[in-house]
């Protein structure tokens, strides 16, 4: 489904990814760990289509396609989303209609017909459920006043309501407590299908015990340098970071 | 009349209005003729502003002062199709002036709780009402800005809404300025008094709009004495013609646990300023400012206020969004005055301003003076193109590039519409501010 082949990029000048390779098959979860500064968010940006990055070698392939020659919103019609870090606060776009444009668009460039209001408020009705999100959710602005926690929320009800082919997780984990951790893993792991793939990106192994990867990369000064299954996550907890950059020279 | 001495330079374009006031006949009470002679006297002394004047630097009404002095002696319409206009639609009392004078016959009054009053101001002070002697031009003072002193010397009618204490309006009341003459200069004062007493309800829309593209003058005041406890929404709409200029002063007195809400919008006229001025002078009241300007060609939509904390415990909100296109001009200028025993004050002030050209200005000018020491007070101003953050934000989720820009910038509109709280106006002025928006060619497609 992706596959990224020697893939060299930067922002301002300065070199992040430096010949990174990584394929993702349909019906897969992976994992990408790594530290801070070692490439993770860029990976990520990159995939979803954010402007400013330098890209200076390789390919991106997405169902075979050249994933770097779309626009955004071509990536996100074709399947791909990305859980953002950060979600931005929106005030004034009310999330219904929000939400409502970007499936209709996904539709339509589907080939699907579009769904009127009534539709669509059953469909979503039912995954807010899931993501334990309150009923006037729908009704405030999107992101606007969210706590960090309700903004994490909101990515993957976001995700379940688009049913994208590949979801990227952005540090999905990061500000987010324990219950709604599992929540939100809950909601993840509900939207695994053997015709779709996430990847999740975090720094730490906690989310990785409730969202089980098939297989675990290390992201280190811009390249991977070791995959293997969940138990490398466990092990790279119990050692921490400088394990790996002791044997940096290791091949992925 | 008082004798008044005016700078040399002011005195040639003050002069038509100084002369004729001593020319203009009215059947006047003592109490208003020496009001009006105040006013006079209030604009001779101040003059038109220029932009050496620190209030009036970003805003040059000179082409004010060099239009042709022409008062409206009598409307040039008695009856007009209203069909047209927005809020006509809207289930409500509504008091219709053209050209400064009150048009009976274009004007609804629904029945209201005893203790209430609405009318227009020429007949309270012609039958003697005392509450208009009590508090007509107590509260914008004349040496505020010169254009309540040309108001106050020269106005005809306007409304007055009388509240008694406890009684609640519960359809809102529409007070429709309708500005008909094609003469340049023609020029109108309406002037509004509004009395909500203690533990009273209201809300008030006030639109200013016209049936012709003239280079006609608006001039209005409107005072408010906003009692104990009383809940008060005021909603400005000023969709003047495109050649046409504006000013107005809303003087606002509130007393303690008062809950205020202005709205401020600003779509027509060739050069507006509002002004604002707003006294918090009992414990716990609530103010909100908020206000939405937008701006084409070589318009001018200028925002003036005055929040005056003179009590503890109070909380004011400044929000005004600006989206200004082609060679157009934005401008805010908020100042937050807390003085001494205003301790606990929670003031708060932004400005934001949306460039669709590059050729568009804004000018923000907050202003905070704090006399107090256990205060909150925060200001911010923006100015600028939209946040590239949430274009990829929405892109990401499959929303093509134009339809993101134009989303955002309805969002811009929006999240000042949606403070409205009178369900049936922010509906409609939704619907405006978005027709206005869909009708410009650089929404969507910059």
């Amino acid at each position: 489904m992706l596959e990224i082949r020697n893939l060299h990029a930067g922002v301002e000048g300065r070199d992040i990814l430096k010949g990174l390779d990584l394929t993702i098959n349909a019906g897969e979860v992976h994992a990408v760990m790594g530290p801070n500064g070692s490439g993770k968010s860029t990976l990520a940006a990159i995939i979803a289509g954010r402007e400013g990055y330098d890209i200076r070698q390789g390919e991106v392939l997405y169902n075979g396609k050249d994933l770097l020659e779309m626009d955004p919103e071509e990536r996100a019609r074709e399947g791909v989303f990305l859980a953002f870090q950060y979600p931005v606060e929106i005030p004034g776009v009310n999330s219904t209609y929000f939400l409502k444009a970007a499936l209709n668009e996904i539709r339509k460039h589907n080939g699907e017909s579009e769904l009127d209001a009534l539709e669509f408020l059953s469909l979503v009705k039912e995954k807010m459920k899931i993501l334990e999100l309150r009923e006037d959710f729908l009704k405030r602005p999107v992101n606007a006043g969210f706590s960090g926690g309700e903004k994490k929320r909101n990515e993957i009800f976001q995700m379940a309501v688009l049913e994208p082919k590949l979801a990227i997780l952005d540090e999905t984990d990061s500000g987010l407590d324990i219950d709604a951790l599992k929540i939100v893993a809950e909601g993840v792991n509900r939207l695994k299908r053997p015709d779709n793939a996430q990847l999740v990106i975090t720094h730490y192994q906690r989310l990785l015990n409730y969202i089980i990867p098939d297989v675990v990369h290390v992201l280190y000064d811009g390249r991977i340098v070791r995959s293997g299954g969940k138990e490398l996550a466990l092990e790279l907890e119990e050692k921490g970071y400088d394990w790996i950059s002791k044997h940096d020279a290791v091949p992925a | 009349m008082e004798t008044t001495t005016i700078a040399p330079e002011q005195m040639k374009e003050a002069d038509p209005y100084i002369a004729a006031f001593d020319r203009f006949e009215r059947n006047d009470p003592a109490w208003l003729t020496s009001l009006r002679e105040r006013g006079m006297a209030g604009f001779a002394e101040l003059g038109f502003p220029t932009t050496r004047d620190e209030d009036w630097r970003f805003t040059n009404v000179a082409p004010i002062a060099k239009l042709p002095f022409q008062p409206v002696t009598e409307p040039s319409a008695t009856t007009v199709p209203l069909k047209q206009f927005n809020f006509m639609a809207l289930e409500c009392t509504r008091l219709v002036f053209i050209d400064g004078y009150f048009a009976p016959k274009l004007s609804t009054i629904l029945p209201q709780p005893k203790g209430v009053r609405i009318t227009n101001l020429a007949a309270v002070l012609s039958d003697g009402e005392p509450l208009v002697q009590k508090h007509l031009g107590r509260y914008a003072r004349v040496d505020a800005n010169p254009f309540i002193g040309l108001n106050t010397a020269y106005f005809q009618d306007g409304a007055f809404l009388y509240v008694s204490a406890g009684q609640v309006v519960e359809k809102p009341v529409h007070l429709l300025f309708l500005s008909t003459s094609e003469e340049r200069g023609s020029a109108s004062h309406p002037r509004n008094l509004i009395v909500a007493e203690r533990d009273s309800r209201l809300t008030v829309i006030e639109s200013h709009v016209s049936t012709v593209q003239g280079e006609y003058f608006t001039n209005a005041v409107t005072e408010f004495v906003i009692g104990e406890h009383a809940v008060v929404e005021h909603c400005k709409f000023q969709d003047e013609s495109p050649l046409a200029y504006h000013m107005a002063t809303q003087q606002m007195n509130l007393s303690k646990q008062a809950d205020f809400i202005s709205h401020s919008f600003a779509t027509g006229a060739k050069l507006s300023r509002n002004n604002i001025y707003t006294h918090l002078g009992g414990e716990h009241i609530e103010c909100v400012l908020n206000g939405l300007y937008l701006t084409k060609d070589d318009q001018l939509a200028d925002h003036y206020m005055i929040v005056e904390h003179a009590s503890p415990h109070c909380n004011s909100h400044e929000y005004f969004n600006g989206i200004l296109d082609d060679r157009s001009k934005g401008v805010f200028h908020g100042r937050i005055l807390v003085r001494p025993i205003a301790q606990k004050t929670d003031a708060k002030q932004t400005n934001k301003n949306l460039l669709l050209s590059d050729n568009a200005t804004a000018n923000a000018k907050p202003q905070l003076e704090i006399y107090a020491d256990d205060v909150k007070c925060t200001h911010g101003a923006t100015v600028g193109q939209l946040n590239k953050d949430s274009i990829f934000y929405l892109r990401a989720r499959g929303i093509g590039l134009e339809t993101a820009r134009r989303m955002l910038i309805h969002s811009f509109a929006g999240e000042i519409i949606d403070r409205i709280r009178c369900e049936a106006v922010r509906e409609e002025l939704d619907q405006v501010i978005w027709d206005r928006l869909e009708e410009n060619p650089h929404v969507g497609s910059k």
